[in-house]
């Protein structure tokens, strides 16, 4: 009886150890200030967000979906002296401990073919993926035109 | 015959007329923006307006002109800079009724009148858009040398265009004067824009 005592006691112990690893540990990854500069006539919008790991690792952005657009990619804004072009961006790193800022001129989502009507005052979100495998969802909150940031 | 006393007074007098004379003319020629007088041509092209009406810059006389080249499938730059200029548009007050903003399209195969005309109106009552044939486009892009490209269309057809990002801007007398860029203040260009609106009263 006693060895099984043991055991039990041992594996209760265990899973209890295994429970308390898990909840009260942050995510690495926070998304804040999530917004979208929507367009009318169902033109790509930009959308902008600030992302931060919490971690000891650098981890990449490797992947971003929507259940509003049909595509959303990831490209910054590159200005060669006067000439303005987008850059596809694939794997976009955050580093530990630090954070990235999307903001207009820089980094932005490009979100196209919304998969409904989208107009300001609404909220969408975002599906973004990492390189350790996590994912998060980002809310965005959809903005007119003219409002500057 | 005035006493030498006199003729003294009077010569000091116009010496310091001449002097006030020539540092008015200096401060008139200071400007926060790139001056650019004397060196593009004069506003002149035939468009394709966003009710759909041919139009020419003749039309735009009598008006500070802020001219943009730009795209709506263009996410970030193009809102970017016309967002900008509506809030020049807000700073400006009752003066902005003596500007406007004419964004000309560098991609006349999507941007139609109708997109435009949703477009410009998203942003400000002041802004037109223009389209037209690409022959037409390209004559008014070269005549300010607005650089511009397509690139290549990803699997859905989408692309993007390359373009030069300046704000051209012309009096009411359609010459050019002043070069902006997004990112020169809102209160920068805002001030410049009402000099020439106030210097054609």
């Amino acid at each position: 009886m006693k060895p099984l005592t043991s055991a039990l006691a041992i594996l209760c112990l265990a899973s209890a150890a295994a429970a308390s690893a898990v909840p009260g540990t942050p995510p690495a990854i926070e998304v804040q200030n999530g917004w979208v500069r929507w367009l009318p006539g169902g033109l790509p919008a930009a959308g902008y967000l600030t992302i931060s790991n919490h971690g000891d690792k650098a981890l990449a952005l490797v992947a971003e979906s929507s259940p509003d657009y049909g595509q959303v990619m990831l490209h910054r804004t590159v200005n060669n002296g006067g000439t303005e072009h987008m850059e596809m961006v694939e794997r976009l790193t955050i580093p530990a401990h630090g954070s990235v800022k999307f903001s207009p001129g820089n980094y932005h989502l490009m979100l196209m073919h919304a998969v409904h009507p989208v107009a300001p005052g609404n909220t969408i979100h975002l599906k973004l993926e990492f390189s350790d495998g996590s994912a998060v969802d980002a809310e965005l909150k959809v903005r007119p035109p003219t409002q500057i940031n | 015959m005035p006493t030498p006393a006199k003729f003294a007074r009077l010569a000091s007098l116009l010496f310091l007329c001449a002097l006030l004379m020539t540092a008015c003319d200096r401060q008139a020629e200071h400007w926060s923006l790139t001056d650019v007088q004397g060196h593009l041509p004069d506003l002149e092209f035939s468009l394709t307006a966003d009710n759909g009406h041919k139009v020419s810059a003749k039309d735009y006389r009598g008006n500070v002109v802020l001219m943009y080249f730009g795209y709506t499938h263009c996410p970030d730059v193009c809102p970017t800079t016309m967002a900008h200029l509506a809030a020049v548009m807000q700073k400006l007050g009752s003066a902005a009724d003596h500007a406007r903003i004419l964004f000309v399209s560098v991609d006349p195969a999507r941007d139609t009148p109708a997109l435009l005309h949703a477009y410009v109106n998203a942003f400000d009552r002041h802004a037109s858009g223009l389209t037209g044939t690409p022959g037409e486009i390209e004559a008014l892009a070269k005549r300010y040398r607005v650089a511009y490209q397509d690139e290549k269309p990803n699997a859905s057809g989408d692309y993007e265009v390359t373009h030069s990002s300046g704000i051209y801007i012309f009096d009411g007398s359609g010459h050019a004067r002043l070069l902006a860029t997004s990112s020169d203040s809102v209160d920068t260009i805002a001030h410049d824009v009402d000099r020439l609106i106030q210097s054609a009263t």
